[in-house]
């Protein structure tokens, strides 16, 4: 099967919205067609990965989980938006995957690279 | 060039869904290919038959119907999606113990691997979301 570099880039946070949830569902398909798929996250997208994820007051189910499952699916190349984090008060200590923190300029750079960049 | 257009927002809600029905026409006018159109998110509201908009307002759905009927358009709408929001099939009402279907014609219900598919497949997949 042909590969090509697909990103998949989450801007809102995790749950308000289902963009988050049906996003991560992309990476997981994608990836079980061996592609190669990257992630990124900016703006309040980044609180999708922030640790400690409690969802029990607002009744859905947490998928804090899911991204330490990416790992399995050979899912490594996570970018965050370094803006985006300290705009929040967050550093990388505060998420619960392993991340390379890029400005905003090297993720441009990466998403040029890309042959396709789906934006959630 | 070999097109694949994603739609992820809900009819009336969002001019995604009119830009991308308008990017479609203009793809083919210009002689290209589409090989899908994919809907995810609210996006698979764009494949309700049961839609009744005002009269004098467009019916999204009696268009992507039309346009993917002349130019015989494949026209998925995501599974997981699907069942969430309540777009049914003759597949879906039994798998599910429904009573009812709503899915427009050509429209078909099917994995989010046939989005993945269309990336793979075509020269560009362009996206209209929020």
């Amino acid at each position: 099967m042909t590969t090509k570099q697909f990103m998949i880039v989450n801007r809102k946070a995790p749950y308000g919205t289902i963009y988050g949830w049906e996003a991560l569902e992309v990476v997981l398909i994608a990836a079980a067609f061996e592609q190669d798929v990257s992630m990124a996250f900016l703006d309040d997208g980044v609180y999708q990965i922030k640790k400690g994820h409690q969802t029990k007051g607002i009744e859905i189910k947490a998928f804090e989980k899911t991204f330490r499952a990416l790992e399995d699916y050979d899912v490594t190349k996570i970018y965050v938006d370094q803006e985006s984090l300290t705009e929040r008060g967050l550093t990388a200590d505060d998420l619960t995957i392993p991340v390379e923190v890029l400005s905003r300029a090297e993720i441009g750079k990466r998403m040029e690279e890309q042959d396709i960049v789906l934006a959630f | 060039m070999k097109f694949a257009i994603l739609v992820s927002e809900g009819p009336y809600t969002h001019q995604a869904t009119d830009t991308a029905f308008l990017f479609a026409q203009a793809v083919l006018a210009k002689g290209h290919e589409i090989f899908r159109v994919f809907f995810y998110h609210d996006g698979v509201y764009n494949a309700t038959r049961l839609t009744t908009p005002p009269q004098d307002d467009r019916n999204i759905v009696k268009r992507w119907t039309e346009l993917a009927k002349a130019n015989n358009l494949d026209m998925v709408v995501c599974v997981a999606a699907a069942q969430r929001r309540g777009i049914v099939d003759d597949g879906e009402m039994q798998r599910n113990g429904k009573d009812a279907t709503n899915l427009a014609e050509p429209f078909r219900i099917s994995g989010l691997g046939q989005l993945i598919e269309a990336g793979i497949q075509a020269d560009r997949l362009v996206v209209f979301g929020d």
